[in-house]
Parts: C-alpha cells; sequence; structure tokens
C-alpha cells in the first residue's frame, strides 16, 4: 500500500475530467455572453479571439452555450447515476445477500427491463410522464440503468457473502444491515466503482441522444445533444458548432471512461 | 456451561446424518478436545453451538443449551444478542478472516460495537488491552494497521483478541492453529492455555491434530462419522483408548522412535 504504482489512466483521466468539470462549474455561475442572447450581427462566425467556439445561426456564442449544455448533460448524467446506483446496489446488495424467492422475482424483472433498448423505454417514461423536464428525464434514465446496476451488486454481493470474514462478522453478532453495508459494501469497490463510471457515461450518452432526438431536454435549456442536432442542420456552413459540441461531449465521455479503467486496475479488494 | 444433548443434524439431500446423536458437555472453565476426520462433523457440531447452521437446508434435532438458552431453536435475534457476547470464535485461517478494508484495531473493537454503548475512547482502551493480553507487540502501532501489514501468527493473535474483547463465557476454537508453522502453533497454544487460567473462559477446541490437543485440553471427545466414539480425560484417552477408532488415530500419531523401541 505504501508504494503506489504509478496508475496513469486514473491520472489523466482525474485531470481532464476535473478540468472539465470546473469549467461546467464555472458556467454555472458565469459564461462570457448570455447563452440565450442573439446577435443578428454576429451570424456564423468562425472560432476567434471574442468567440472562441464561434456563433450559431443566430448569432450565440457557441463556447456560452457549450458550458451551459454541457452542465445540463454532466448534471443529468450524475443524478442518473446517483438515482439509478443508490437504487440498484439497495436492490443488488438484499438481493445478492439474501437470495431466495425475491432474488428470483427481482432479477426476472431486471431481464424484462434490459430486454428493451434503454432509450426506447425512457422514451416509453417520458412519454407518461410528460416532456421537456430535466428531471423528467433523470427520473426516465434512473429507472432504465436500475437493473444494470442491480445485477453488477448481486454478483458481488453473492461472492463475498460468505466469505470467511462476513462469516466471522456474523459471529459477533452483527446484524444483517451491519454486514451489508459495513463488512460487504467497502470491498465491492473494485467492482461497483467502474460500474458507476459506465454508468454515468451510458448516462451522458442516452441524455444526449434523447435531446438529440427531442425527447430530452428541450430549448431554452442548452443540452449538447440537442445542438448536435441543430448543429447538424448547419453542418457545411459552420463545421465548428458540431465539432465542438461534440468534442465537448466526446471528451466528457472519455475522461469518466479512463477513470473507469484506471479504478479497475487498481490494486486490492477481493472479488 | 454448555450442554449438547442428542444432537441430530441432517442436511437435505443426504441419506446419512452428519451429526447423529452427540452428547457433550463443557464445563466452566474446561477446554475441551473434540477430534475426528475431515467429514466426521465436529465442524457441524461448532456450527450449530455458534448459531451458523444453515437451518432452511437442514434437519436438526436435540438441544444445545448454553445456560438457560438452547442454541438450536433460538430466534436470530437472540442469537444475535449472544453472539460475540458470549461465545467468541477462532476460525483457521486468520488471514482470510479479517477485513482487508478495516483496520486491526476497529476489527478487534467490532464486538463491542455490536453489543456495548462504550465510547471510543473506552473502546480503543479496551481493544488494547485485549491486544496486550494476547500479546501481539506494540498494540498502539498495530490498531491503525491493516491485516495484510501483519504476520499470520500476528492475525491470529489479533483475531483471538477480537473474540475476547467482550470477555466471552465460551470460546470456539475452530483449528486455530492448522494454518500456522509449527513454532508459532506452540505460541498460541500457550497462549490459549494462559487465557484459560486467566480468565476462566471455556473453550471447545476442534482439531484434527491430536498431538496439539493432548497438549492443551483437559478432555477430549473423539467423533467418527457422526457419532461421539469416546470422550473422557485426556490422559485416560491418549494411556487406554478403548474405541478401535481411537487406538488407531493414537496410534498414527508420528512419534520419535527412541533406542529401545527400534527392532
Amino acid at each position: 500500500m505504501k508504494k503506489r504504482r504509478k496508475n496513469t489512466m486514473l491520472r489523466v483521466g482525474l485531470i481532464l475530467t476535473g478540468l472539465l468539470a470546473a469549467l461546467i462549474l464555472l458556467g454555472c455561475f458565469w459564461t462570457p455572453y448570455d447563452p440565450e442572447a442573439m446577435d443578428a450581427a454576429a451570424k456564423f462566425l468562425p472560432p476567434c479571439l471574442a468567440h472562441p467556439m464561434g456563433t450559431d445561426s443566430f448569432g450565440r456564442d457557441i463556447f456560452s452555450r457549450v458550458l451551459k449544455g454541457a452542465g445540463t448533460t454532466f448534471g443529468i448524467a450524475l443524478s442518473t447515476v446517483a438515482m439509478g446506483g443508490a437504487l440498484g446496489i439497495l436492490i443488488g446488495a438484499v438481493t445478492g445477500y439474501f437470495g431466495g424467492v425475491v432474488d428470483d422475482i427481482l432479477m426476472r424483472l431486471g431481464d424484462v427491463i434490459t430486454a428493451f433498448p434503454s432509450i426506447l423505454l425512457a422514451l416509453v417514461v417520458i412519454s407518461l410522464m410528460g416532456p421537456g423536464k430535466k428531471s423528467n428525464v433523470v427520473l426516465a434514465l434512473g429507472l432504465v440503468f436500475i437493473p444494470s446496476f442491480a445485477r453488477v451488486t448481486r454478483t458481488a454481493y453473492a461472492s463475498l457473502r460468505d466469505v470467511n470474514y462476513v462469516q466471522s462478522a456474523r459471529l459477533m453478532g452483527a446484524s444483517h444491515s451491519r454486514i451489508l453495508w459495513l463488512h460487504i459494501l467497502p470491498n465491492t469497490r473494485q467492482v461497483l466503482l467502474p460500474a458507476l463510471t459506465i454508468g454515468f457515461n451510458n448516462a451522458a450518452l442516452a441524455e444526449a441522444s434523447m435531446s438529440y432526438l427531442c425527447i430530452g431536454v428541450t430549448p431554452p435549456d442548452a443540452s449538447l445533444g440537442y445542438m448536435l442536432s441543430e448543429a447538424q442542420g448547419v453542418f457545411q456552413r459552420a463545421p465548428w458548432y458540431a465539432l465542438s459540441t461534440g468534442l465537448t461531449l466526446v471528451s466528457i465521455i472519455f475522461g469518466v471512461g479512463l477513470i473507469g479503467q484506471g479504478l479497475q486496475r487498481e490494486k486490492g479488494g477481493e472479488v | 456451561m454448555l450442554e449438547i444433548r442428542d444432537l441430530h443434524v441432517k442436511f437435505q439431500g443426504r441419506t446419512r446424518e452428519a451429526v447423529s446423536g452427540v452428547n457433550l458437555t463443557i464445563r466452566d472453565g474446561e477446554i475441551v478436545g473434540l477430534v475426528g476426520e475431515s467429514g466426521s462433523g465436529k465442524s457441524v457440531t461448532a456450527m450449530s453451538i455458534a448459531g451458523l447452521l444453515p437451518r432452511r437446508s437442514c434437519d436438526y434435532s436435540g438441544e444445545v443449551l448454553l445456560g438457560e438458552v438452547d442454541l438450536l431453536h433460538a430466534s436470530r435475534a437472540m442469537l444475535r444478542t449472544i453472539q460475540g457476547r458470549e461465545i467468541g470464535v477462532v476460525f483457521q485461517e486468520p488471514m482470510t478472516c479479517m477485513d482487508p478494508l478495516m483496520t486491526v484495531g476497529r476489527q478487534v473493537e467490532e464486538a463491542l460495537r455490536i453489543h456495548t454503548d462504550l465510547g471510543r475512547e473506552e473502546r480503543r482502551r479496551r481493544a488494547l488491552r485485549a491486544m496486550e493480553e494476547v500479546e501481539l507487540p506494540e498494540a498502539e502501532t498495530l490498531y491503525g494497521k491493516y491485516p495484510h501489514e501483519l504476520s499470520g501468527g500476528m492475525c491470529q493473535r489479533a483475531m483471538i483478541a477480537a473474540a475476547i474483547v467482550t470477555q466471552p463465557r465460551l470460546l470456539l476454537l475452530d483449528e486455530p492453529t492448522t494454518a500456522l508453522d509449527v513454532t508459532i502453533q506452540a505460541q498460541i497454544l500457550e497462549l490459549l492455555k494462559k487465557l484459560n487460567r486467566e480468565s476462566g473462559a471455556s473453550m471447545l477446541f476442534i482439531s484434527h491434530n491430536l498431538a496439539v490437543v493432548r497438549k492443551l485440553c483437559s478432555r477430549v471427545a473423539v467423533m467418527q462419522r457422526g457419532v461421539l466414539v469416546e470422550e473422557g480425560e485426556t490422559d485416560a484417552v491418549f494411556h487406554h483408548p478403548t474405541h478401535p477408532y481411537t487406538q488407531r488415530l493414537i496410534a498414527a500419531i508420528p512419534t520419535r522412535r527412541r533406542k529401545e523401541d527400534a527392532p
């Protein structure tokens, strides 16, 4: 433990994601221009000093919009993982640890949910709850993401429930919840943390796709997916629009993906 | 103190009982050895004392009385108040019995956290005292270390410390020295003897190593194929074994051959 081998992936991933997160955080409070402000005199400006990513068909500053949009995508992905992860881990832990009939039922239910493409299922949920609101997107995606987290957690718990140190905690009179959360949960980190980062990426992509298809976040809220669909229409006149938006999305995914890979390579853990 | 009466355990899907009709008493302050080959039912007997019997997947009958409580039929909640407080358990492989992500000190304290409302300082004080009782050197430093930083022998001492920190009346020792090399084995045996002398806790020592049992236990019980075939004072059993299985077991103990024994 004292001597850590260099984990370049994890380090690069953390730096990249950290930078992006800092920019996004900045974008929450301050953007160079008002992301909604239109300027008829500054339509389709290519990247320049005043507008580092150029302007779009309404003369809006793309950099400001990317900051806002990335914030939306990042926020939705984070909330989705928080919701899907929390419920998924809870369900997975209980089913993996106790097994039995409840396990069978919940896991088959999970199979049913995973059998649908996630976007399609989210679409159903969105149409039930009403489109356009960020919270509905989070709810829809969160629900869709529960089974995958539950499955990973379940496997980890099932493999650890009869391990010697869990057995000895049990023999000290530890209650089930103490064993579940204090003794087993920390030891599943090597599986769970990468799963959470992969889940984050899937959620970010799912949100972008949904907004691209106009069933996710709708204007005036900026979102990377919606901006991509706008950029598609003007791709020949303003290729920088699609490029800057797309590259931002790619670097978020890439950074978090690297963190996930790096975490997987970290040593220690039992599973 | 602990009384096992007519214990029968049969796992579902098996034709033979794992334990059939075992009667065994452990008196206060006594160290009883339970020996037998693999599959003789000694571990299942221990499991039913510890409350680890998978009740859903086996048939069982009889009584395992600790004081007034029948451990075999007690509720989970009842068992939890006894496990770790009145019965301490030490397993065979100390390295795998410790949570790799918890400091040694926290694990020694665990039973106190579960069973008492003691404050952080008091828990720490008691944990350190238990660690000193099992002769762990530099208990203060070890308290904050992780299991992988300890040797096998030290881990086993830490596990014993974790088992005795609540001063239980009975210690269940399931082959606690088997995974250790011989010199460490001898040290742990000395330690167990000392603990038994000083605290007066009873011990059930499960082993297939007769030499170890002979050194430590005042009474010994021999199991074969789920049945208790012989039980008595250690010296008596070793000098005049009555059951043929015991005779064979004792004959199989490797001895240093003396000159006069040589042909």
